[in-house]
Parts: C-alpha cells; sequence; structure tokens
C-alpha cells in the first residue's frame, strides 16, 4: 500500500494555492491523475520523486520517504520518472541512456525488444522521432525496475496513431514490471484504456476519485449520449437557432429553440445530449 | 633588423596563460555550477563580484594586487603573475560555463538524479558533456584573454626578462626605445594566433552544434 498524506502551498499564475492530497494507493494500480493545468498534478509527482519539498508523510510499503523528520533523496527513493520531453541524455546512445541508470546489459536487451527499439540501440537521442525518444525514456526508467512509475503527460506531444503504440506499452511494462504507475493525462480515451483509477484534481484538492467508468461518463438521468463542448456561435436561420458547438477537434450543429438560444451565452462550456435515438457508430 | 628573435616573452605568455586556465577552470566548474543551480539571495552578489574584472581598469585591479602582495612577497614573481591573472580573467571562465550550465534542460539533470546518480556524475556524464561549446568558449576566451592582458601585468610583474616579460609587455617597450621592426614582427605574431584560436573555437562550435 502507498500512503500520501502531504501538504504544500503552491504559488500560482492565480496567487496562493494550498496542495492537499491524502491518497491510498494499491500496489500494481494503475492511476490517472487529472483537471485543468495549475491544478498541482506535476507539482505531486515532483513531490512523490522527491524533486520538490512538502510536508506530510509519503510511505510506500514498509519504507518512509517522507516525514516530519526526513525526506528522502530522489536518488535513494527508485522511482521511473517520465518527462513529457523525454529529457534523455544527448550525449548518449540509446544504450547508453539506459545503462547510465544501472549496468545490466540483459535488461537493456530485453526493453529495447519489447519496445521495437533494438535497431536503433546505437543512435543518438536526436536523430530518433518523438514517439522513438519516448519510448528510450520509458526504458530508461523502467532500468531501475521502479516500485512506482511517475509519468507527466507523457504522450501529449505525440500524434494520435504514436499514441496508441505507446499506451500499448505502456500497458505492457506497467504489467511485466509489476509497477504501481500514476500518469498526468488530460486524455479521456487514454485514461479509459489505461487506468484502473481516476484522481481528479482541482485547485489543489481532489475533486473526483473513481474507476474510469465512474468518472469519465458524463451521462446523467436517462441520457445516453452526451459531449461537453464549447458554444462558439448562435445563427439564426427564419425561425430556426442553430448551435456550432466545438466538441474536441469536431464542429458540430445542434438545433435549437427560440428559449434556449435566449438563455445560452456564446463562449460557455455546454452539454450536447441525446436519449431519443440510438446514435450510430460507423468507420 | 635582429639577428635571432626572442621568443622567451611568448613563451612566458604561453606559460601564464595555461596555467592561469588550468587553475580558474578546476575554481570555475564547482562556482558556475553552483551559481546556475541556486536559487539563493547572494546569488547577485556574487554575479557582480566575480564580473568586476571585466568593467574595472587593469591599473585597480594591479594597485590593489600589488599593495596585497607587497606584504607576503609575490610581486614581480611568475606565481604573483599567474594570481594576478586569475582574478583579472575570472569572468572570462565563470560567465560562459554559467550561461551553459543554466541552458541545461532541468529536467535531464532532475532524470540523472532520479537515475540514483549524485551531483558530481551528473556534472561530469550528463552536465559538461553537454556543455561542450561553453566549456570550450570558456577554456580558449580566458587562454586568449590572459594573453592578451597588459595592465594588471605589468603592474604587479614589472618586466623581468624570462620572469615576468610577457609578450604584451615586450611589445610595450619595444614601441618605448623605436624598435618598431620587433615590434611589429612580434605583434604580427600575437594577431595570427589570436585569429587562429579564436577561428578554431567558432568553428569547432559551429561543428558541435549540428549535434546537440
Amino acid at each position: 500500500m502507498i500512503k500520501v498524506d502531504i501538504n504544500k502551498t503552491l504559488h500560482g499564475a492565480s496567487g496562493e494555492m494550498d496542495l492537499t492530497i491524502n491518497l491510498q494507493i494499491k500496489e500494481g494500480d494503475f492511476i490517472a491523475l487529472a483537471g485543468q493545468s495549475g491544478s498541482g498534478k506535476t507539482t505531486l509527482l515532483r513531490i512523490l520523486a522527491g524533486l520538490e519539498e512538502a510536508k506530510g508523510t509519503i510511505q510506500i510499503g514498509n519504507d518512509i520517504w517522507l516525514d516530519n523528520k526526513k525526506s528522502l533523496a530522489p536518488q535513494k527513493r527508485k522511482i521511473g520518472f517520465i518527462f513529457q520531453d523525454y529529457a534523455l541524455f544527448p550525449n548518449m546512445s540509446v544504450e547508453e541512456n539506459l545503462l547510465f541508470v544501472k549496468k545490466d546489459k540483459q535488461l537493456v536487451k530485453r526493453l529495447l525488444e519489447i519496445t521495437e527499439l533494438s535497431q536503433l540501440a546505437k543512435r543518438l537521442p536526436n536523430s530518433l522521432s518523438g514517439g522513438q525518444k519516448q519510448r528510450v525514456s520509458l526504458c530508461r526508467a523502467m532500468m531501475n525496475r521502479p516500485k512506482l512509475l511517475l509519468m507527466d503527460e507523457p504522450l501529449s506531444a505525440l500524434d494520435p496513431a504514436m499514441r496508441t503504440k505507446l499506451q500499448n506499452e505502456i500497458l505492457l511494462l506497467h504489467k511485466e514490471f509489476g509497477t504501481t504507475t500514476i500518469m498526468v493525462s488530460h486524455d479521456p480515451s487514454e485514461i479509459y484504456r489505461l487506468a484502473s483509477r481516476v484522481v481528479v484534481l482541482e485547485l489543489g484538492q481532489i475533486v473526483n476519485d473513481g474507476t474510469p467508468k465512474e468518472v469519465l461518463l458524463q451521462t446523467s438521468g436517462s441520457q445516453k449520449f452526451s459531449f461537453e463542448g464549447e458554444l462558439l456561435e448562435i445563427i439564426q436561420i427564419d425561425v430556426i437557432f442553430v448551435a456550432i458547438v466545438a466538441i474536441g477537434q469536431q464542429l458540430v450543429e445542434v438545433v435549437i429553440s427560440e428559449y434556449e438560444a435566449k438563455n445560452l451565452k456564446v463562449g460557455e462550456s455546454v452539454r450536447v445530449s441525446t436519449k431519443a435515438f440510438a446514435p450510430t457508430i460507423s468507420q | 633588423m635582429p639577428q635571432t628573435l626572442d621568443l622567451t616573452p611568448f613563451i612566458l605568455s604561453f606559460k601564464l596563460a595555461g596555467a592561469t586556465t588550468i587553475i580558474l577552470l578546476i575554481i570555475s566548474l564547482p562556482l558556475s555550477w553552483y551559481l546556475s543551480q541556486t536559487k539563493s539571495k547572494i546569488k547577485p552578489y556574487l554575479e557582480a563580484v566575480t564580473s568586476l574584472p571585466i568593467v574595472l581598469p587593469p591599473s585597480v585591479l594591479g594597485f590593489y594586487i600589488l599593495i596585497i602582495f607587497a606584504k607576503v612577497d609575490l610581486a614581480f614573481t611568475f606565481i604573483g603573475l599567474v594570481i594576478a591573472s586569475c582574478f583579472y580573467s575570472l569572468p572570462f571562465m565563470v560567465q560562459p560555463l554559467q550561461s551553459g550550465f543554466e541552458g541545461l534542460n532541468k529536467n535531464m539533470l532532475e532524470a540523472s538524479y532520479i537515475s540514483g546518480k549524485g551531483k558530481i556524475e551528473t556534472i561530469v556524464k550528463v552536465a559538461l558533456p553537454n556543455i561542450k561549446p561553453s566549456l570550450i568558449t570558456a577554456i580558449i576566451i580566458t587562454f586568449a584573454h590572459t594573453v592578451g592582458e597588459f595592465g594588471v601585468v605589468l603592474m604587479v610583474g614589472g618586466s623581468i626578462p624570462n620572469e615576468t616579460k610577457v609578450a604584451s609587455v615586450a611589445i610595450y617597450e619595444l614601441v618605448e626605445i623605436m624598435d618598431y621592426s620587433t615590434a611589429h614582427i612580434y605583434s604580427a605574431i600575437m594577431v595570427g594566433i589570436s585569429f587562429l584560436v579564436l577561428l578554431g573555437v567558432y568553428i569547432f562550435n559551429h561543428k558541435q552544434r549540428k549535434y546537440l
């Protein structure tokens, strides 16, 4: 069991904010940390890694990483950390990046095979694509056989196809090495696919905590089909009002009544939902 | 035109510059690393002090050093000259190293700490290899700047042949005694060497940028 009970005052863009986190995590769990930027997700990861100070306690099994007497240095926590910008060592080849953590050639060979990087072992990081770099970074993080793997938006800089590939590799390594994984992510499909539990932060507090299904499926009542979006424009065509709503990368048109048109403001966050018909899914 | 050209001033200049560069490198690595990583309030004070030799007239620096050296018997000696040059050239070593360290990806350094590596191993194996252009610039500029120094050297070292009479001082004296032809040769050698050294630095850095 991993027990986290910490407190830190942050000086964010919107003034002072208290980060107060009380979490119990089962070993082997895959946790997704969600929430708007500035909610304290990255800071929480950095506190777990020992890169930032905080008050409180962190206990991993029987090991105490943080209490009021001491704070274990990041060097001694044996964690894996994956940064959004990969943070590889540009002066070392792919293989050397991994060996730098631990001189274990067997493990390097195995990790590079799992991630299909064996061919690139001698290459320097700057000659690799973003997806390849992040796979190297993933392998490097596993070299310590970490009990705790921390990932700060590891896939947000990659294109969708590469994301899916890496999601599968992350899941594979998570299971194979039996790590407890905490990943910051904004992507609901990614969270749904990978995580067994979602923790949502808002202004430094946990506001939602549950399975991806409970947290992410935003249908209420008898609604079967519901999307959050931003209202971009309301157009009047004769007596009909059409709302243009941006949902993710898509723009959709929704016919609304005059009454609805009066009460909605452009720029608002709105929910598009239906229960009257069965949506079809096709390729 | 002299029959044989006396090259001792040049040898002395390069000996002085070599010794100064090595000593400054050893001192400046920890200092510039500290300056690049610290959030302490004393940082601007330390930065101001290390940069003083850039703005101070060499005569001011030379005057203070001379007063101190007179008490410890180092004035007009080669060792005294090396110590004085270390003060004079300090910013030229510290500043490129500091900006190199500051330009490093912080996450990369943290990745090294998380990998279980301490500060020293991180500096030697991760930080330094990734600031090679800054490192080479710092070394060469410090060397070149020490070869080119004149005011401090003249005040602290005087002009004792084979001990403190370096190339820049030698040229000054040749002009004073109106031996223009030797002064020409000495000066041309200085211009040639300095140009080649700087050209080498720029070519090296240009090549490095492609890889890093």
